[in-house]
């Protein structure tokens, strides 16, 4: 028996798909041209499943910011902020971004990843209990999984589910932490904030919501869900990523709470790890300067959003329940949506397959992400791609297969 | 074996027999992964049913050291009596 033999039925299933030459979870870019395209196996390919929500990859004060800082202060800081110091940058990106939530407090993480191990695994201690969204993200559960809290689920999206939990755990000891998502990740669609805050408030609980999927996509002033629904002042927490709007990578979590400063001291994803490089602190920094400074970018992602959506549902495709930068279409197996996948991609057009356990409801999904950089004439051809493809494997609904699915 | 443990065994097979797409012979010593080919999610989302039935709080903890039925009998039975 070799070490690696538990893994015997996976991969097999992997080596199927790298024989047949479209392994959409190992994608190689030969260049990337720009937020909205890239060459692929040679192809000119147009990009629909990167997450660059505002297309500021390639933004010129960006790069400029990234270039500056790497020449000024070196590539890397080798080392942990506890152990080996904060540069003047991670302070000032932790204040930008306390400055644009109105928060006392920012801290930054080095990915959003261990932004949720580290804010889930702190904040809810032995004896607490932490409630988590059915559908969260795995690092929400992963995050469970580092700290020492009981860990409920509650039905996705369902305040009453969580309310109903909340009061079987009301005669236990110990504070009750609530995690929800702004825009799920996996078919785009939006908690009802309003509902759970209502239901926190009630029980005296303490809620965190996730925006990675919709800082600078909702809300006034791009903040997120809890912004558009009015809800913060309930959000204790709100953590986020860099990888998505903000075009870097990283993460925060940003609060009013009381001594929120001795999270840096107990947070292990924080504290043993390297913090971030001056480069990256100071794109992100650029970047949230410019999420601010043009709303326009996050009108524009919008417009995209919903004309892909609508796009895809005339001709039939089962999406997600509500249009957002994320648009999946639901398919009828793992295998169709390889097949798709793979149509698409040899016709020019990059998405990405979702597969349970990663996905709801065993759910198989062809998923795309919408950018404010693709110009509806480039979303308009990943509509008729969509269209061609799906009549050439014979996955419209008009046809059995998907219809019987439903 | 007490009247609880077999009125929790039903509501637990009832449950699996209609969340499962094909029917299957259940015992107690059912392994729930591999005889039933469920996913890390769908053994949660059939552990949520069970939960609302029972009106218990089964945390993620304790469903992740259940490996048999009969394990999920046992654990659910001594939650039930503690609640
Ligand atoms: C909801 C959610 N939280 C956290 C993350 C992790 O972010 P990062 O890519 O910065 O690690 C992601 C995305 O990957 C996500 O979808």
């Amino acid at each position: 028996m070799a070490l690696l033999d538990k893994y015997a039925p996976l991969a097999a299933q992997y080596r199927q798909l790298e024989e047949a030459g479209a392994n959409p979870f190992n994608v190689p870019f030969d260049d990337v041209l720009s937020p909205t395209e890239a060459i692929i196996a040679g192809r000119q390919t147009l990009l629909l499943g990167t997450n660059n929500y505002l297309g500021l990859t390639y933004d010129p004060l960006v790069i400029e910011a990234a270039n500056a800082a790497s020449t000024a202060a070196g590539t890397g800081t080798t080392g942990s902020r506890i152990a080996n110091g904060s540069y003047g940058s991670h302070k000032r990106l932790e204040e930008a971004l306390a400055d644009f939530y109105g928060r006392k407090h920012g801290m930054v993480f080095s990915t959003g990843y261990q932004a949720n191990l580290g804010i889930i695994s702190a904040l809810a201690g032995k004896g607490d209990h932490l409630l988590l969204d059915a559908d969260s993200h795995a690092s929400i559960y992963d995050g469970a999984r580092l700290g020492y809290a009981q860990v409920t689920r509650f039905r996705h999206n369902s305040p009453d589910d969580l309310a109903n939990r909340l009061r079987r755990l009301a005669d236990e000891p110990g504070d009750k932490v609530i995690i929800v998502e702004g825009i799920y990740s996996m078919l785009g669609d939006t908690a009802p904030l309003r509902e759970f805050a209502a239901v926190k408030r009630e029980y005296g609980a303490y809620l965190v919501v996730d925006e990675a999927h919709s800082l600078g996509v909702l809300g006034a002033t791009g903040r997120g869900l809890a912004e558009q629904a009015g809800i913060e002042a309930d959000a204790d927490f709100i953590v986020g990523t860099f990888s998505k709007s903000l075009a870097g990578v990283g993460g925060f979590a940003v609060t009013d709470m009381e001594g929120a400063d001795i999270l840096r001291v107990v947070s292990r994803p924080y504290m043993f790890t390297a913090s971030l490089p001056p480069a990256n602190i100071a794109a992100t920094l650029a970047a949230l300067q410019q999420l601010r400074a043009r709303p326009e970018l996050r009108a524009d992602l919008n417009a995209n959003a919903a004309r892909l959506y609508r796009g895809l549902a005339q001709l039939g495709f089962t999406l997600g329940p509500e249009p957002s930068p994320v648009v999946s279409a639901i398919m009828p197996s793992p295998e169709a949506a390889f097949g798709f996948w793979a149509a698409l991609l040899k016709a020019g057009l990059y998405t990405n397959v979702s597969l349970p356990p990663a996905t709801p409801k065993g759910l198989a999904l062809l998923r795309s992400s919408v950018s404010a950089a693709h110009s509806p004439a480039q979303i308009d051809h990943a509509i008729n791609l969509f269209a061609d493809v799906g009549k050439g494997l014979g996955l419209l609904p008009e046809t059995p297969a998907l219809a019987a699915a439903k | 074996m007490s009247d609880q443990a077999n009125e929790i065994r039903e509501i637990i097979f009832e449950t699996l027999r209609a969340a499962l797409p094909q029917s299957r012979p259940l015992s107690d010593s059912t392994h729930i992964i591999e005889d039933l080919g469920l996913d890390s999610v769908a053994v949660m989302d059939f552990v949520m049913e069970i939960e609302d039935k029972l009106d218990i709080s089964v945390p993620l903890d304790k469903i992740a050291e259940v490996e048999t039925l009969g394990d999920l009998i046992a654990t659910v039975q001594r939650l039930k009596q503690a609640a």
